[in-house]
């Protein structure tokens, strides 16, 4: 997968992902789209592309457990979030959802660098340097790769044994 | 076997694996709720599944307690789906007005010593107090669990959290939460359990009442807990023979000798005094009298922190012995349950309120979230008994978040201030 760069700092919470407030009238990831990140990006989703990631420092994704802060940024095309930390509910939802939670040393990532992730290694092109992820564990590995938890029950009925 | 943690003793029970931190395993859910900020999503999730059953509806319950009462038609129809689906599958509904379903799960047994009880929402953890393995999870993981029973969890490691000495007057469970939060930061405690405890000489944590252990489980989430868990006792089991629970069927488990904790906390409750986090993180986090004289427009009592019986009566104390609240400032009081305004309402402090120019609120999560209730102006600082203050938190980004306990925002509410309660139960 071959992304560019949109970066985001430490404690990252939901809220700031999308407001709350912003599911009372919609829960359409292509409405809550315009608002993804307003209170601390306000031009973060006008202009979001279909290669940008989202790289964040520590803890991105803390505070609620709601799932729109993760189908919010699906609906915006993104595919993978990278991250020195997550806060696990947004990792697991992430999971669930098919969209690549990648856990690795994001400090020397910046605004805009050309990334490309692969199993257990994050590749940024634009400084030419190679920082490891974590790999994910088999479970894990097999709801994301199916395309997300649906994708998983519609074709097995069941989680792994 | 290897010594294992209360978290690890769970989740094997659970799991039929001998699970150890860092395992993921697929566990068995004995109760899990929903939400009406998360079930609507859960159901759309389980039609895409292709759902068509509910594999154990008496193990599953939900709540409409974010949008309580429906501030919007879109919101009512929300609640409307879910009446239609609890009633189409056989699952118990609690309706708006019953309260704050974490509050709820608690109230009627549901959370067991030794259970796995889940929650699509992140204040499920607070039924760790009962020696329950609890966490919040998502809207899809409550869709899987509507059609197999199940959950896939990584098995977390454990943060030992030893509280020993008695809090001193004035000083609560929530400035126990707030210190620990400051010591620890917001992600301390990510993907680990708290696993609360006290030593064989001094209890600590032990001596805590059930409703205290509540404030202590609910807020490990604020510093990234998976969990956060006491071991059972007396005092949990003269809690569940109170509530209509089947206290037969928990299986309360302790940590073996030699369990691995991947680090141990400290905290002597003798030493503590009155906490204050400040705005926007639930971890900033300082002693409040070097808060005090902050300007104060809007106290807030309630939510699954602080919306309890015991919560209500400090706040009370405190509110009587400064004469009132103070000129300017909006006293807000939204019960956790209807039981709980039900027994403000029988004992005469429910009154004191209203004579004291409370505004009171449904019992549900109110403006805590800031999707229904009283929501705060610009430039308005709220001092609240809640568990977080992110900007925009309770419905306004141009206002500001103080977290402090029930006596604490008393204490504000007659200054006007931030002030240290101590001041008003000498």
């Amino acid at each position: 997968m071959r992304i560019r760069a949109r970066v985001f700092g430490d404690d990252v919470n939901t809220d700031y992902i999308i407001a709350s407030r912003r599911k009372r009238d919609s829960l359409d990831p292509q409405v809550l789209r315009q608002y993804l990140f307003e209170e601390i990006a306000p031009q973060f989703a006008a202009g979001v592309q279909a290669e940008d990631a989202i790289v964040a420092g520590k803890n991105f994704g803390c505070g609620s457990a709601m799932e729109v802060a993760v189908t919010a940024v699906l609906g915006a095309g993104i595919r993978a979030v990278l991250a020195h930390s997550f806060a696990r509910t947004y990792y697991r939802n992430a999971v669930n959802n098919g969209l690549l939670p990648v856990i690795c040393d994001t400090s020397r990532i910046r605004e805009g660098d050309r990334l490309r992730i692969a199993s257990g290694e994050v590749y940024n092109e634009t400084t030419a340097e190679a920082i490891a992820a974590e790999p994910l564990p088999y479970i894990m590995r097999a709801i994301i790769e199916a395309g997300g938890l649906v994708a998983y029950f519609r074709r097995h009925g069941d989680f792994p044994a | 076997m290897a010594a294992q943690t209360i978290s690890e003793k769970i989740l094997s029970a659970k799991s039929g694996k001998n699970a150890f931190a860092g395992d993921v395993v697929v566990c068995r859910v004995d109760c899990a709720l929903g939400t009406d900020g998360s079930t609507p999503m859960a159901i759309d999730y389980f039609e895409a599944m292709g759902g068509a059953r509910v594999l154990n509806p008496g193990s599953i319950v939900l709540a409409l307690d974010h949008y309580a009462p429906a501030p919007s038609r879109h919101t009512a129809q929300l609640h409307q789906r879910m009446r239609h689906f609890a009633a189409a599958h056989g699952i118990l509904l609690w309706d708006v007005g019953e309260g704050i379903g974490h509050q709820l799960v608690v109230e009627t047994g549901r959370a067991l010593p030794g259970g796995l009880a889940v929650g699509a929402d992140s204040h499920a953890v607070m039924y760790g107090a009962l020696n329950a393995f609890a966490t919040g999870i998502g809207s899809s993981d409550l869709a899987a669990i509507f059609i197999s029973g199940k959950i896939w969890l990584r098995v977390p490691e454990s943060i030992r959290v030893t509280l020993t000495g008695r809090l001193p007057a004035g000083v609560y469970p929530k400035d126990i939460a707030l210190a620990l939060a400051k010591q620890l930061g917001a992600d301390g405690a990510a993907y680990k359990a708290l696993e609360f405890g006290g030593l064989p000489e001094s209890p600590g944590a032990m001596e805590l009442d059930l409703e205290d252990r509540l404030v202590l489980s609910n807020l490990s989430v604020e510093m990234g807990a998976k969990n956060g868990i006491f071991a059972a006792d007396e005092k949990t089991f003269a809690y569940l023979n109170g509530v209509s629970s089947d206290p037969e069927m928990a299986d309360p488990q302790t940590p073996d000798p030699g369990a691995r904790y991947c680090r141990e906390v400290e905290m002597d409750l003798d030493r503590l005094t009155p906490q204050i986090a400040l705005p926007h993180c639930v971890d900033r986090v300082m002693d409040i009298r070097e808060s005090a004289a902050t300007p104060v427009q809007m106290v807030y009592l309630g939510t699954c922190t602080g919306g309890r019986v015991r919560d209500y009566r400090q706040a009370l104390a405190v509110l009587k012995a400064g004469g009132g609240v103070a000129p300017g400032v909006q006293l807000v009081v939204a019960p956790a349950s209807r039981t709980v305004l039900e027994t403000l309402a029988r004992d005469g402090t429910l009154a004191e309120f209203i004579a004291l120019g409370a505004v009171i609120g449904t019992p549900g999560c109110g403006s805590c979230c800031g999707t229904c209730g009283s929501i705060p102006g610009d430039n308005v600082n709220v001092i609240s008994t809640a568990n977080r203050n992110f900007k925009g938190r309770m419905g306004n980004g141009a206002a500001s978040i103080y977290l402090a306990s029930p006596a604490s925002c008393a204490a504000a509410a007659v200054r006007g201030v931030v002030a240290d309660p101590r001041e008003f139960l000498a």
